[in-house]
């Protein structure tokens, strides 16, 4: 039986680098240089790499470049493992130059339930409430993937296009495409 | 697997993406509504994180950016607090990170060009991982407000900065806590894009004599509430690592 109420969000604000990746607001030293989320394979665990370029683009279509993404996603066997060599969960910033935000991963897994996918988590300025997206993959059987099957004919943006050395998404904040982003 | 459940999220209680009067949200803020859908292994779960990561003074804003013997300039404070759910149990060894202004109201970000002086001994963030019952604490000093550029005379509110992991991604929050008495809340668009004033007074910190710290610091109490479980409750054993 609840008792309290979850704390109502407010947003990360322009300033988010300081806290979550120091090294990228100019605090150089902090925390000994490390930000968390940096590095995803920390070892040499099986699968297969892939980077993952992702871009957020707002109701004008500019690119946003200041945003935290977050991504969290399951390994190459399709569990959340642990895994070892590699830790599910990665942190990186839209870069203020090119606005892209580079995951260096490895591919996830099918699971019985749920096709090869990974959770994005956006928090930025003039966000305020974190947006909660995935990605799935082109070259995926989605169709049988029940959150994917929920996005009916939206889940287009939630499919990223193939490159070399892994895959590119564009993320639509507003628009004709905006993308599919949950409440779950 | 997770039986366990996860409440779901009251988004009247949480601001609305579209807040005009915060005029970053126009362009940024999606039009469709949030689709729903009950969790599934991928939300249930999340990162976890060890105390190896963290340094021993991460949670000491005071000196964790200051030179050798040096101390940042401002009223000197703690935050403390538990890291719960909704039914109140405890999250306990989860990751708490805070960012904030300095006393002067400024930050140390490249894109911050408020005329305010920068601390050369205040860097502006910590993190800490809530103990075994859940309970977090932060040293640091009260950061000052400051105009933002939002169209007209606007200042926030002195405010810290908040981002927290729970057990699940699901549980994920990124907040703002305010100052007992601070004028500027009730001023702010930003925190007025939570439309319950009962939502906002649960992101105001108490001042906490009982934990002030006699010629040293004051103390205010800020507890930190995460999704709960919903109404089905099965005690699950601890997942991950």
């Amino acid at each position: 039986m609840a008792t309290l109420k979850e704390l109502p969000s407010q947003t990360a604000g322009p300033y988010v680098h300081i806290g979550c990746v120091p090294t990228c607001a100019g605090l150089e030293g902090m925390y000994n240089g490390h930000d968390l989320g940096g590095v995803m394979i920390t070892g040499a665990p099986e699968g297969e790499r892939m980077c993952l370029a992702l871009e957020i683009m707002d109701g004008d279509g500019e690119l946003v470049m200041d945003a935290m993404v977050e991504i969290w996603q399951p390994g190459p066997d399709g569990s959340f493992g642990p895994t070892a060599g590699f830790t599910h969960w990665g942190r990186q910033v839209t870069d203020c130059m090119n606005g892209i935000a580079l995951f260096e991963t490895l591919k996830p897994g099918r699971s019985a339930k749920q096709a090869p996918h990974i959770l994005i988590w956006i928090a930025a300025r003039g966000i305020n409430l974190g947006l909660a997206t995935r990605l799935y993959f082109p070259d995926e059987h989605n169709a049988d993937d029940p959150v994917f099957r929920l996005a009916g004919n939206r889940a287009a943006t939630m499919v990223g296009t193939k490159m070399e050395g892994g895959y590119h998404h564009a993320i639509h904040l507003q628009g004709e495409d905006e993308t599919v982003f949950f409440d779950v | 697997m997770s039986e366990h459940l996860i409440a779901r999220r009251d988004l009247d209680w949480h601001p609305q993406p579209l807040t005009p009067d915060y005029r970053s949200t126009t362009l940024r803020s999606p039009r469709h509504r949030r689709l729903h859908y009950t969790p599934t292994d991928t939300e249930m779960n999340g990162p976890t994180f060890g105390q190896h990561l963290i340094g021993p003074l991460d949670a000491n804003l005071i000196v964790n950016y200051a030179q050798p013997g040096q101390e940042a300039i401002g009223p000197r404070i703690m935050i403390h607090g538990r890291l719960v759910d909704e039914d109140g149990r405890s999250i306990p060894r989860k990751l708490i990170e805070v960012w904030q202004a300095n006393a002067g109201g400024r930050y140390r970000h490249k894109k911050d060009g408020y005329c305010a002086a920068l601390d050369p001994n205040f860097g502006g963030c910590g993190r800490c991982l809530t103990d075994d019952n859940g309970y977090y604490a932060f040293q640091t000093i009260q950061p000052g407000p400051y105009p933002w550029p939002n169209g007209g005379n606007d200042w926030r509110p002195a405010h810290i900065h908040f981002s927290v992991f729970g057990d699940g991604f699901a549980q994920r929050l990124i907040t703002q806590m305010y100052f007992e008495g601070d004028p500027h809340i009730r001023l702010c668009p930003i925190v007025h894009t939570i439309g319950c004033a009962k939502a906002i007074d649960s992101l105001v910190a108490r001042l906490d004599m009982d934990a002030t710290v006699p010629m040293d610091l004051r103390a205010y109490r800020f507890d930190i509430v995460l999704r709960g479980r919903g109404q089905t409750v099965f005690e699950n054993k601890m997942e991950g690592l």
